[in-house]
């Protein structure tokens, strides 16, 4: 392992920010796209060099770009994302049906094992795949055409498909969540879906068996323990030991149960990081301390991660995509805010420094751990 | 020849710079104006008007000779001086966001 690169998504560009194995300098290029919404790239776990991002803006509408050296350049591939069929509804906001429309791509996820295969979560609620490296793309209509998809109603932020989780032992399997729909579950490599919420538990909803509804936030895994996955959900953050068939709430003693993002140290499976935020109406940390929670425990028993972050006067959010950890020997951890920070910690969180301070809103941050 | 002008973000997407000229087929109309420029430029698809529907973009607007042809019909003809390649035809972001 020689070093990290961390690709970052801001609401006015992207950004590709590279270090050695020590991660103490940086260097920092981009912005990349500028004046863009860049709300996600991703690298190609089978092929670091190649890397997806999603570029959006409201006038011009979706653009996928593609870099076949590490972020150094990159060209546009294709951005035609139709659904299949006639597309149907799903609730509005006042609950009223309204027609399925895309309007742009918030996750990709690159395969584990093909560079050329790319999953697209989008807006309206969707999810396409590509596998001739993004020129092409076609919907996995099973997920969106499932019975409850006309019940399914948009979060604050739109009925976005923000979480794709591929899981490394079983290619069949991979989990989706949907704000605010929920999580959902595939044993047939995206061919038909099934609701995994049983046992979620969300404020507005008045039937705690609710088989959607409910809006989940992140969701992670750990590589080696496929069935185990942490959820950040609205409120409350939640572990599964069962893939999904049931949750149970490990917010423990959290200061606040609510935040976006999510994550799981790449060597340690019960290691979790949270960033928990005031409220959904105060989005920024308490008491106006930016602080990482860490669970050595899987859950349930969390320390707060302090130094080397503002513990006064910060009132910044961390956004659901903007949070990641390499694969060193140890485990880095990084984090976006949107006031344009990027942190970094070396140490797996005992200690943090700013890689840039001063980038537009930060939406998203994924890190690659270069041979 | 007709004369394109777009927007700053769409030249740096499609790597021009100043003016478009294209040829284009009679009628000149909006559509075939757009359909000519995103046959020379296959990344601009979807960028001013939907894939799937045809339809403009919310926040794009079209001009020429000073009027705005944006709730037109995309295969009205357009303007005499436009259709010559004596004025541009002029694909504008709406002004938004403070």
């Amino acid at each position: 392992m020689t070093g990290v690169r961390v690709l970052v998504g801001t609401s006015k560009g992207a950004f590709v920010l590279t270090s050695d194995g020590r991660r103490k300098q940086w260097e920092v290029s981009g912005p990349h796209f500028g004046g863009w919404e860049i709300y996600h790239l991703k690298g190609s776990p089978a092929d670091p060099d190649r890397v997806y991002a999603s570029q959006s803006s409201s006038w011009s509408g979706q653009v996928v770009q593609r870099s076949d050296d590490g972020g150094r350049t990159w060209h546009p591939v294709g951005n035609k994302f139709s659904y299949e069929g006639t597309p149907g509804t799903h609730q509005w906001y006042d609950g009223t049906p309204h027609p399925w429309e895309f309007a742009r791509v918030w996750h990709l996820e690159p395969s584990l094992t093909d560079p050329d295969t790319v999953y697209a979560g989008a807006e309206d609620a969707a999810l396409f795949r590509s596998d001739d490296g993004g020129d092409t793309w076609q919907e996995l209509p099973g997920l969106r055409e499932h019975r409850t998809g006309p019940s399914w109603q948009p979060g604050a932020g739109g009925m976005c498909l923000h979480t794709i989780v591929l899981d490394r032992s079983d290619p069949g399997r991979m989990f989706t969540a949907i704000s605010a729909a929920g999580a959902f579950r595939s044993d047939d490599a995206g061919v038909t879906w099934r609701p995994v919420n049983h046992g979620l538990q969300s404020e507005g909803i008045p039937d705690p068996d609710a088989e959607v509804g409910h809006c989940v936030h992140r969701i992670a895994m750990h590589p080696s323990r496929p069935d185990v996955l942490f959820m950040q959900k609205h409120w409350d953050v939640m572990r599964s030991d069962d893939a999904g068939e049931s949750w149970r709430e490990i917010s423990g003693n959290l200061p606040s149960d609510f935040g976006f993002p999510i994550d799981v140290h790449a060597h340690e499976p019960d290691t979790v990081y949270v960033v928990p935020i005031k409220s959904d109406a105060e989005h920024y940390p308490p008491e106006g301390k930016l602080r990482v929670y860490r669970s050595r425990t899987g859950g349930d028993e969390w320390e707060a991660l302090t130094e080397g972050l503002p513990q006064r006067d910060c009132y910044h959010n961390v956004l659901r995509d903007a949070m990641a950890v390499d694969s060193l020997d140890e485990c880095g951890v990084y984090f976006g805010t949107t006031g344009g920070q990027v942190y970094a910690s070396a140490d797996a969180g005992d200690s943090w420094a700013p890689i840039v301070c001063d980038l537009p809103r930060v939406l998203s941050v994924e890190a690659q751990t270069l041979p | 020849m007709i004369r394109v002008v777009l927007p700053a973000h769409l030249r740096t997407l499609a790597r021009v710079d100043g003016e478009v000229q294209l040829s284009c087929p009679n009628p000149v109309t909006q559509r075939t104006v757009l359909d000519a420029l995103e046959a020379r430029y296959p990344v601009l698809r979807g960028t001013i008007r939907d894939q799937v529907t045809g339809q403009r973009r919310a926040f794009m607007r079209f001009f020429g000779c000073e009027e705005d042809l944006s709730h037109t019909s995309p295969d009205d003809p357009l303007p005499g001086p436009v259709a010559a390649g004596a004025e541009p035809y002029l694909i504008v972001g709406a002004m938004s966001g403070g």
